[in-house]
């Protein structure tokens, strides 16, 4: 269980980026965290698993307090929380199987590491992965020969074999076409169900968020302005959420299948 | 999660950089054989060596604090090194621009262009130092072998670099001159060096900034400047005064470099 | 301006503003004060100077022809020379990445770390190869090792300022992601950092290689060993053809160590 309480995050003097945040996120739940560019979504995601530092507040994941985790303990922590990122941050001159296997880092020794004498399980749980998301064949292709989807995928067995506890994307679908976006979310909705895992989605996109999760939460410069199931994700709620700032009507309002725009980086 | 029923477990290695074994091997195999040789073929003077720490501690402790006291001494070489580099970028830097033109492909007719090549190939590939002793040999002592030497040293470089800058040129403008009716000369004045005259300038800032880096190391073979007076006071011992011109000039290397680096940005 | 100029102002061309040319003229000005200055002041005596063509090319008469005589020696020399590049710039490999990681900005460990890097990069920048060597030969004594340890001295400048830039220059985001597995500091630099920068480290270490081969032939002749002791020793001796067969000996090292370098860099880029 994820529990959010209280957080703020304010860099240097300026008007916080987060006001006082509260979410609790229970069970396999896959929650979208929608809100226009600069609302905080990134922010909050980078706080769990503290990439980026909270000035204050608290996160517990399963009862144990992140915030103040310094060192070594972080690190265990931070093996626990898997991250998929927006622009997949793969090791680029390094085969897909290392990729892979990079997500285990938290837990080999730093011998292991570096001569790649990960143990057997990993690498079995490595192929099994790559297999369920079918980019095995490319076990041994240089990251940066895949496509933008399969890159994505990369990113996301990465993320699975640090066997997180929750799972954290942040804006997975931005740098994809939109067919391979709408892989990428079935594949997210999926494995979170198959693994019985949390997962909190950043997503620009509400005509996906509401279609592929569970729980729509919304954010306003800094604060959580809507928290429910997709259904109850009105006009009303959009508007309030996106109102006066830039929310082109197509993209939120198509129905994914027929969304043609994408949302590319800011 | 429910494992899928994998035949056997499979392995992975990481693919080596190197695909033939054979070589991958070989190429270490010789790697450590030439390290092995080199050392080994190496006269070192492991006696004259082991000396070596009580020297140093005698040297640096004769060192602190570095002595002023010989400042105008100190002043005269700098002075000295100073003109070498001014007059050797002048002369090197107007006579680069006959030889890069001899030495551009596009401009100059085949036997020139291989006598300019051979030209900047040789006056690059000798280290100042040899050529320094070489005109100390000839005409003795003093700056004017060090003036003589950084001008060589600059045509090589600057030349070489204008060289590929003339083959770079807008080859358009040359045509238009042509199609005038001007001269092999006038267009060289109106259709080629204006194209160059910009690179020109900030490779000469460039090359005084690296003649006087140069010119400080000449007078250690005897060619004037400050490389002299820092030679002889090692020759005596004199390492206290040693230390001293060292620190100046690294102050004034770095001064030159930040003076350089700043008139080129302003330029470029 | 004159007035004939005044009234046909506006048919005057000009290239410049007014205030460009002031500078101009004010920098061209300067420039003209400092050359004569410098011919003037310069402890140069002129007939020396008128002299000098016939002198240098009565020194390149007395080298014509080369002399093959000691081509062995020199052939061993020019191996000795190579030697000294080579482990140097190997050596240096080891000593100059930790300065260029504590001297780049996105991975030193703190403020005095990078300023002690950066010490160490200018300082070894500023000395030139030759006072390294003086150095070390009035430490080591005259021979190879102080000639190895000169290039050792210079080149850690070099590379580890050219890495400390490379460093610098990483994409982020990978390092991100590994911070993000758990992974400690020394896992993040190999997998996110040294795989980065292995392309521009090739390069810089084959670049300096070639630069180094160049610097080694002159140690010699500050008694730090290779092809420069013999070169000295025949210059000393007035033995002016064998002089000749030296530097042809040499032009021809440095011309294939450049196409060697030109060869790998091809190779491993």
């Amino acid at each position: 269980m994820l529990e959010i309480k209280n957080l703020v995050k304010r860099y240097g003097h300026s008007e916080p980026v987060l006001k006082g945040l509260d979410l609790k996120v229970e069970g396999n739940s896959v929650v979208s965290i929608v809100g226009a560019s600069g609302a905080g979504k990134s922010t909050m995601l980078r706080c769990i698993n503290r990439l980026v530092e909270p000035t204050s507040g608290s996160i517990t994941l399963n009862g144990v307090e992140l915030v103040h985790l310094k060192g070594a303990e972080l690190r265990l922590a931070r093996r626990k929380i898997g991250m998929v990122f927006q622009g997949f941050n793969l090791l680029d001159r390094l085969t897909v199987m290392e990729n892979v296997l990079a997500g285990r880092l938290g837990y080999v020794n730093l011998f292991q590491a570096i001569s790649r004498r990960y143990p057997q399980e990993d690498i079995d749980r490595a192929f099994h992965l790559m297999e369920r998301v079918g980019i095995a064949h490319y076990a041994n292709k240089r990251a940066d020969e895949l496509s933008g989807g399969e890159r994505q995928r990369v990113g996301v067995v990465r993320a699975l074999m640090q066997e997180p506890d929750v799972l954290l994307a942040d804006e997975p679908t931005a740098s994809l076409d939109p067919r391979t976006s709408e892989q990428i979310m079935v594949l997210l909705q999926s494995l979170a169900s198959e693994l019985s895992l949390p997962v909190l989605i950043n997503i620009h996109n509400v005509a996906q968020a509401k279609t592929y999760t569970e729980r729509i939460v919304g954010l306003r410069h800094g604060k959580m302005i809507f928290d429910g199931e997709p259904a109850a994700f009105n006009k009303d709620a959009l508007d309030e959420i996106y109102g006066g700032i830039e929310a082109p009507d197509g993209d939120i309002t198509a129905e994914p299948a027929a969304s043609e725009t994408t949302h590319d980086a800011h | 999660m429910t494992p899928i029923e994998s035949s056997a477990p499979r392995r992975w290695k990481k693919p080596p950089f190197i695909a033939n074994p054979l070589v991958r091997y070989g190429i270490l195999i010789v790697a450590a054989a030439y390290l092995i040789w080199a050392f080994g073929s190496l006269p070192f003077n492991w006696a004259r060596i082991s000396e070596g720490v009580p020297r140093a501690a005698r040297i640096f402790s004769g060192g602190f604090p570095p002595n002023f006291d010989r400042f105008e001494l100190l002043l005269t070489g700098f002075k000295e090194s100073f003109q070498i580099a001014i007059l050797a970028t002048l002369l090197g830097v107007l006579l680069s621009i006959p030889f890069a033109v001899m030495a551009a492909r596009n401009i100059a007719p085949m036997p020139i262009y291989l006598v300019g090549r051979a030209i900047i190939i040789v006056s690059r590939s000798f280290h100042p130092v040899i050529v320094a002793i070489l005109f100390v040999a000839a005409v003795g002592f003093g700056p004017l072998a060090g003036i003589l030497t950084l001008t060589l040293y600059s045509i090589g470089f600057v030349g070489k670099l204008l060289a590929e800058e003339i083959e770079e040129i807008d080859w358009g403008q040359v045509e238009a001159m042509r199609a005038s009716g001007a001269g092999y000369l006038a267009t060289l004045f109106y259709a080629v060096f204006p194209q160059i005259l910009p690179r020109q300038i900030g490779l000469s800032m460039y090359q005084l900034d690296s003649n006087l880096r140069a010119s400080a190391v000449v007078g250690i073979v005897g060619a004037g400047g400050i490389g002299g007076t820092l030679m002889n006071a090692f020759g005596r011992y004199d390492y206290d005064f040693a230390f001293a011109i060292l620190l100046v000039i690294i102050a004034v290397i770095l001064l030159s470099e930040g003076i350089s680096g700043w008139v080129r940005k302003k330029i470029w | 301006m004159v007035d004939h100029a005044e009234q046909l102002a506006d048919r005057v061309w000009q290239r410049f503003d007014r205030k460009e040319r002031l500078i101009r003229y004010a920098v061209l000005l300067a420039t003209l004060m400092l050359v004569v200055w410098a011919l003037s002041d310069i402890d140069i005596f002129w007939p020396w100077v008128w002299d000098a063509p016939n002198q240098i090319s009565g020194l390149a008469a007395r080298m014509w022809p080369p002399s093959p005589a000691g081509f062995a020696n020199i052939v061993s020399a020019l191996l000795e020379t190579v030697h000294i590049a080579t482990l140097a710039t190997f050596l240096t490999i080891f000593l100059a990445l930790p300065v260029a990681y504590i001297a780049a900005q996105n991975t030193t460990p703190n403020r005095a770390c990078l300023w002690l890097g950066r010490f160490i990069l200018v300082s070894s920048r500023s000395v030139n190869t030759i006072i390294w060597a003086l150095l070390f030969v009035a430490i080591f004594g005259p021979g190879v090792l102080a000639g190895i340890l000169a290039i050792v001295f210079r080149s850690i400048g070099f590379i580890g300022k050219l890495m400390g830039e490379a460093i610098e220059e990483i994409d982020r985001r990978p390092v991100e992601a590994m911070e993000a597995t758990g992974a400690s500091k020394a896992k993040v630099i190999a997998y996110a950092i040294v795989p980065q920068v292995m392309p521009a480290f090739f390069a810089i270490v084959i670049l300096r290689w070639d630069i180094n081969i160049r610097e080694s032939t002159v140690l010699g002749l500050v008694g730090a060993g290779g092809i420069g002791v013999i070169l000295q020793g025949a210059i000393d001796t007035f033995a002016w053809p064998t002089v000749a067969t030296i530097l042809l000996a040499i032009i021809v090292l440095v011309l294939i160590g450049e196409a060697l370098t030109s060869v790998l860099r091809r190779k491993v880029l």
